[in-house]
């Protein structure tokens, strides 16, 4: 927080903060222990709804093989959404106008169509164009890379423009053609003042696997939240611990990134700020 | 077009896209409510409270919201019996709320707390100068001016928000992604004018959406 709302707490300050840290602590704790007299009233913390988790087959069966199953998917879907991003970003750059139209239509089409709607059309519906079966595999990785891409398209077509000017007029004067002045001074700045923004998108990627649950991708949720869950009847165990496993997945996602982050940064100067390129559409959970 | 000249299919159409705007409405009304109360929580001199938010926003942000609207029926529903209304579709339809409002009131804590920081420090200093409380401050001072920052990134959260009701789909409620899946399956032979017809109806309403907090927001912008 670089503004402080409040002063150095004084006696009277600190006694009133000691009061309300009593009273809402209390608050909190009431609202903790509901929820596990809850739990105990249903019959939740039933040893045998949690030991499946501790024993091996359970791990080797379901869990290990499902979230490879979502990193595998979450893997392809990021380098092929970064590609996407990267090449539409560039496309809608472009002073032709018969390639710079369609892609930016194609951008927005993607960003304003539901991820889900996507999966359901190519899992459902192009089977029927197609007479063959469509893999959920694909349906996932697709439909991810889709919108994930050109959500990153945007990213990096703000960070293509917020790069100063003189950049790529040094580049020109230099005598570099439009290709190389987009391939080596444009971009590579871009990327690397973005880096936090594309960083969060990919969290959100990493996250949205989880949609292959419902056309029946064995990911985690499908494999851990429904078919494990329908053997034991523990599907609030199973949620909780899957909410773990996926807090830590992101977590480790961001905290790599922020040490991407300071690595760039001390390596090269950022040419841009990302105060100034208005990106506003990544990071808010979709 | 055949599809949708069926009065049934068209019914299904508009009730799908209905449920959309009542799941987004009223998550958005929940989520913007305790999402500014979260970001409160987390700029207060209370420790407790600045715990709580940060938890609150580290569980929900780094959770798949597919995992949050599972939980919310099958964990809150039949496991443990959290039931929201007697009529099992609206139930479905408040448990969908829950689950979305609990998931984006994170985000928008987080943009709020940056639009927060987007106001001069010069501010707050002078409103402790002259005596205000913290909640003071935040009222009258801080938060009137970050909200004119906030606008964009509320605007893509309402837009996210609008195409994530779509999730609420899993626990049944018939809105756009299902009925899409139905009439897909239902008529084989019109499958890209359906999906056209859902994907353009969806085009058509967030596209002007954004254009028009993009306009707000400028509009709205604090001239430093």
């Amino acid at each position: 927080m670089s503004t402080l709302l409040y002063d150095h707490p004084g006696p009277r300050a600190r006694r009133r903060n000691l009061i309300l840290t009593a009273v809402f602590g209390i608050g909190l704790l009431a609202v903790l222990w509901y929820i596990y007299a809850r739990f105990e009233e249903k019959d939740q913390w039933a040893a045998e709804k949690w030991q499946p988790f501790t024993t091996a087959k359970v791990w080797t069966q379901f869990i290990l093989p499902a979230l490879w199953a979502t990193v595998s998917a979450a893997l392809i879907a990021m380098v092929l959404s970064l590609a996407f991003g990267l090449i539409f970003a560039v496309a809608r750059l472009s002073e032709r106008r018969w390639i710079g139209v369609p892609a930016g239509a194609v951008i927005e089409f993607c960003r304003a169509v539901p991820l889900l709607l996507m999966m359901f059309f190519l899992f459902y519906g192009v089977p029927f164009l197609t007479q063959a079966p469509f893999p959920a595999f694909w349906a996932v990785v697709i439909g991810l890379t889709l919108y994930n891409g050109s959500v990153l398209a945007e990213a990096f077509r703000a960070g293509i423009r917020a790069v100063p000017r003189g950049q790529s007029e040094a580049a020109y004067a230099v005598g570099m053609r439009k290709n190389q002045v987009m391939q080596y001074i444009l971009v590579p700045q871009a990327a690397r003042a973005m880096l936090p923004v594309i960083v969060s998108q990919l969290v959100v990627l990493l996250k949205d696997t989880a949609l292959g649950y419902i056309i029946a991708y064995p990911e985690l949720l499908q494999r851990v939240g429904n078919e494990l869950t329908a053997n034991y009847g523990n599907v609030v165990a199973a949620a909780i611990v899957l909410a773990v496993i996926y807090i830590i997945m992101n977590s480790a996602l961001t905290l790599f990134a922020g040490w991407l982050d300071r690595r760039t940064r001390r390596t090269a100067g950022r040419a841009t700020t990302r105060a100034a390129t208005g990106v506003t559409d990544v990071g808010t959970g979709a | 077009m055949h599809v949708f000249t069926d009065p049934t299919n068209l019914q299904a159409y508009l009730d799908s896209f209905l449920w959309i705007l009542k799941l987004t409405g009223a998550s958005a009304v929940l989520a913007l409510l305790w999402g500014v109360l979260l970001a409160a929580m987390r700029v207060s001199p209370i420790p407790v409270l600045r715990a709580f938010g940060t938890a609150w926003v580290n569980l929900f942000r780094n959770t798949p919201l597919t995992l949050i609207i599972f939980f919310c029926y099958f964990g809150l529903f039949v496991n443990l019996g959290a039931s929201l209304s007697d009529d099992l579709e609206l139930n479905n339809f408040w448990l969908g709320v829950v689950g979305l409002a609990a998931y984006t009131s994170a985000f928008v804590c987080e943009a709020i707390r940056s639009g927060i920081n987007t106001v001069p420090v010069g501010q707050a200093e002078a409103a402790r100068a002259i005596g205000l409380t913290f909640s003071q401050t935040l009222r009258l001072i801080i938060l009137p001016q970050a909200a004119r920052a906030v606008v964009a990134p509320l605007g893509s959260i309402l837009i996210a928000l609008t195409k994530n009701s779509t999730i609420v789909g899993t626990i049944g409620l018939l809105e756009a992604s299902n009925v899409m899946k139905q009439l897909i399956n239902d008529n084989g032979d019109a499958v890209i004018p359906i999906f056209l017809v859902f994907a353009g109806t969806f085009v058509l309403l967030l596209v002007p959406t954004g254009y028009v907090f993009g306009w707000l927001a400028k509009r709205l912008a604090v001239k430093r």
